[in-house]
């Protein structure tokens, strides 16, 4: 039973990885961007809600409302500026300006915070109440809480894609953004909507994962990139869904690992990654046929 | 096809003021490959002006530059009397210069219906709609879900003016129409120029078939190694003149290489 | 006249092409006299001045590995710590069973070059950004199963047997000789690769891969020829590590930040070039001496320095010196040299 128990759980969990994870595909399907502070903004996104609410003492669930659309707005005007010139240099740059900014912002952190780790307080029954399915299954309603939410802001992003404007021009860019240029689109804005997406989404994830777990400077790179990237590789590029079911394989994996031994929880999700890398390098989910 | 005010005028600027887009002395370098050099051109309003050549002439550049997709080493872009040639090429779109590109570059994971939907985004207000492209090519509208990966040669080739229609352009821009297509299906396509011309449009095309060129251009313009070779009415033009002018004849009276 | 416009407007009897300057055997030379003045260094300086070359060692290799990997076969990894990692648990490993450490340095750096091969297959297909994370996770990877192990110290890591019949002064400069040397190699070992026909092509990759690829260069062999040697390189600085730290421990030697200071060092010294490092490495030091006292504040000016670098300097500080001296320390080059028959004579640089 514990192991139904264990299942569930990495079900669940599977959807905030979900949610960290469709930021970085977003980017990476549309700019070609390999976001590598990718993790460490949802842990900025983190702090910046404990530091939020310390000063102002809102409510927790409205420091979403504030620190999601600042971070969306620092996505674009980081994506128009420092992102589009390294862009315009090589990938190679990419990589080394946004490995440049991970390790300034974790060394920040770890500079002005120390690096003992933080929770935000909900202070809610919300964190620390369960629901039971019999007598062996025990279910955290924030878990179920933010899994919710994971599938809500994926289907609400998998509808903007697919029904909205910018959701055809992102699409359009991504596919071929000189042809969209000729139609009269401005790629830069187009990319720096997109990546206004990935970091409110990152942000979102981040806030979550600060009341459902700990953070501390590293949680950005240790956990959050590296499960982000499993995600998305196991589910395939292009999907949103698929990036769901990635989040839930590693999730589940994990939960699994971890019934063999406690310690091998995060073992067992890179296993899993490394083998889908080998045996089905674009995922579990191909992307619709392209011309 | 008579012609256009200020065409037979020597060059001048009242003539020029005439134009409706204008190339002047364009220098454009691949790298350190000199691919136009000093090119001169003037389009009238209502034209169909093809540029022909053999490969690596320069045509598309000379139209991907018009376009705004390279930047000319020295020279000048001129539309409707304006400099647009440091505009970026979404602001040309915007002015009115819209090209469809060689290889007809749709939006892969885009349906028929949102690749024209796209191109419409950023339009001018004019009479091209999309429900009027899907009067002028009746098969667009049962398809319209479908992935442009499951279109013909010719389907796509049609989709993607038809996506260029729909931003209601001054000057359309056509790389290489006849890439990849069937003569019969290039035909076709060609066929509805005088459709897209009577909506008050200017076409400037680049194309490989000298005989197609010259069948619907109402003033060619051939290019040979960057520079430019010909240019007139295919009426006043003879077949021996097009041939020296597009292989390179010239002086020698040996081949060179085309 | 650029190079092209020059070579089209004479003839080819006016060209030749020849390998490296005049100054290439004073170059030579200096190189010489600076390896022997620094492998005197333990008799006359004091040890706490050898353990940060030792230190300076470790990052040079490391950084000369990384610019290897990413100046010249265009792959970015952000894993190099895995190797680093195993070759202080070569050592560790080898150590335990008795060998003394130094004799097991070799060891490491080519167990580290073999762990390379089955690792380069698991990753090399990928696209540059997946490369990048792949590593990564590669490294974490690594890092937990070795963790597992406690016979090798499990999570918290172990002392470094096999060191304690040592003098401290003795060991001191064994240590150090051991940085030296490892160094030393690394360089010479990378100066020959560039300047073979491995150098052509992994310049041509710098340059153009697209090109490189088309002309039927073997880009594949030449990447995977770099990934082990890389390997080996970060292998040995990891064993060197080992060395000068006396213990094991997972979290020091796996840890990411190796990486980024071979990075950083690199990019802000001059990616592409083999003298970038050295200078990346001296910059490196003198700010992580500044700022030792201030903790993280090193690795985030050493940081963001990189950024600007990366975005407005491409070449690096060594770009800088290179464009306005015209000098080359490690002549990998080529030089084309006009000769005409009024007696003309110049030369342009190809490289």
């Amino acid at each position: 039973m514990a192991w139904v128990n264990a299942i569930i759980q990495g079900v669940l969990t599977g959807g905030l990885y979900a949610l960290f994870a469709c930021g970085l595909s977003l980017m990476f399907g549309v700019m070609k961007v390999v976001n590598l502070a990718h993790g460490d903004l949802a842990v900025v996104a983190g702090y910046v809600a404990i530091g939020v609410i310390a000063v102002t003492h809102i409510p927790v669930l409205w420091s979403f409302l504030i620190v999601v659309p600042v971070m969306a707005l620092l996505g674009y005007v980081l994506q128009r500026t420092i992102i589009q010139s390294a862009l315009d240099r090589s990938v190679l740059t990419t990589l080394i300006v946004t490995f440049g900014l991970s390790v300034v912002i974790e060394n920040g952190l770890l500079q002005f915070f120390t690096a003992n780790s933080r929770a935000i307080g909900t202070g809610l029954a919300l964190v620390s109440g369960s629901f039971r399915l019999g007598s062996h299954i025990q279910i955290g309603y924030l878990l179920v809480v933010v899994f919710a939410v994971a599938v809500v802001v994926l289907l609400g992003l998998q509808y903007f894609l697919s029904a909205s404007k910018y959701g055809r021009l992102i699409r359009a860019v991504a596919d071929d953004k000189e042809a969209a240029q000729l139609a009269g689109a401005d790629y830069r804005h187009v990319f720096g909507i997109a990546a206004a997406l990935a970091f409110g989404t990152v942000a979102l994830a981040g806030i979550a994962y600060g009341m459902y777990s700990q953070l501390s400077p590293t949680t950005g790179t240790d956990t959050i990139l590296l499960f982000a990237f499993a995600a998305v590789v196991i589910g395939g590029l292009g999907s949103l869904w698929g990036t769901l079911l990635g989040g839930v394989v590693l999730g589940v994996a994990q939960q699994i690992g971890a019934q063999i031994n406690i310690s091998d929880e995060v073992l067992a999700g890179y296993i899993v990654f490394l083998a889908v890398l080998v045996l089905r390098p674009q995922g579990l989910i191909t992307r619709r046929a392209q011309s | 096809m008579s012609e256009p005010e200020g065409r037979g005028d020597a060059w001048t600027e009242e003539a020029s003021g005439k134009a409706l887009l204008e190339v002047r002395d364009l220098v454009v370098h691949h790298g350190q490959l000199r691919a136009l050099n000093a090119i001169s051109l003037r389009v009238f309003p209502g034209e169909v002006y093809a540029i022909i050549g053999a490969n690596g002439a320069g045509k598309s550049t000379l139209l991907r530059t018009i376009a705004g997709l390279h930047h000319p080493t020295t020279g000048s872009v001129v539309f409707d009397g304006k400099d647009v040639t440091k505009l970026r090429p979404e602001r040309r779109a915007t002015q009115g210069i819209v090209m469809v590109p060689e290889g007809r570059r749709l939006f892969g994971s885009l349906s028929v219906e949102e690749n024209l939907q796209v191109g419409a985004t950023y339009a001018r207000p004019g009479p091209w709609t999309i429900e009027r492209v899907y009067e002028m090519f009746g098969w667009m509208r049962e398809r319209r879900n479908q992935l442009t990966a499951q279109l013909s040669g010719g389907e796509q080739q049609t989709l993607a003016i038809g996506r260029a229609l729909v931003a209601n352009p001054r000057a359309l821009l056509l790389d290489e129409l006849s890439l990849g297509l069937a003569p019969v299906v290039v035909q076709r396509i060609y066929g509805m120029l005088p459709q897209i011309l009577a909506t008050g449009l200017t076409v400037l095309l680049v194309e490989q078939d000298v005989s197609q060129a010259l069948r619907v251009a109402s003033h060619i313009h051939c290019l040979l190694e960057g520079r430019s070779t010909l240019e007139g009415r295919p009426a006043d033009v003879t077949a021996d003149q097009v041939e020296a002018a597009y292989f390179g004849l010239a002086d020698t009276g040996e081949r060179s290489e085309p | 006249m650029s190079l092209a416009a020059e070579t089209t407007a004479r003839p080819a009897e006016e060209f030749r092409v020849t390998r490296s300057r005049r100054n290439v055997a004073w170059t030579g030379a200096a190189a010489l006299i600076v390896v022997v003045v620094l492998a005197l260094f333990p008799y006359y300086v004091n040890s706490g001045t050898t353990s940060i070359m030792v230190q300076a060692f470790t990052v040079l290799t490391m950084a000369s590995m990384w610019n290897l990997l990413a100046g010249y076969a265009g792959l970015v990894s952000v894993g190099q710590q895995a190797f680093v990692g195993l070759g202080a648990y070569f050592v560790l490993i080898l150590a335990l069973h008795g060998t003394s450490p130094f004799a097991a340095l070799p060891v490491a750096a080519i167990g580290c070059g073999v762990v390379a091969l089955p690792l380069w297959w698991l990753v090399s297909r990928l696209r540059s950004g997946y490369f990048a994370i792949a590593t990564w996770v590669l490294a974490a990877t690594i890092m937990l199963i070795i963790e597992k192990f406690s016979s090798i110290g499990g999570g918290t890591g172990m002392p470094l047997p096999g060191l304690s019949g040592f003098s401290p002064a003795l060991l001191t400069a064994y240590t150090y000789w051991a940085g030296l040397a490892v160094t030393v190699l690394a360089l010479a070992a990378i100066y020959l690769l560039l300047r073979g026909r491995l150098g052509l092509v992994l310049t041509a990759i710098r340059d153009d891969e697209v090109a490189a690829r088309s002309s039927g260069a073997r880009v594949g062999l030449a990447r995977l020829l770099v990934f082990v040697v890389a390997g080996a390189g970060c292998g040995a600085a990891g064993a060197v590590l080992a060395i000068s730290q006396l213990q094991v421990q997972p979290g020091a030697v796996f840890s990411v930040q190796w990486t980024a200071e071979m990075a950083f060092a690199t990019i802000i010294g001059g990616l592409g070039t083999i003298e970038g490092p050295i200078l990346g490495t001296v910059v490196y030091m003198v700010l992580q001496q500044t700022l030792a006292s201030y903790n993280a504040w090193y690795l985030i000016i050493l940081g963001l320095v990189a950024i600007l670098v990366a975005l407005f300097a491409r070449r690096g500080l060594w770009g800088l010196v290179d464009e306005h001296l015209n000098v080359r320390l490690f002549p990998v080059g080529f030089w084309l040299r006009i000769t005409g028959t009024a007696g003309r004579s110049g030369a342009m640089k190809a490289d």
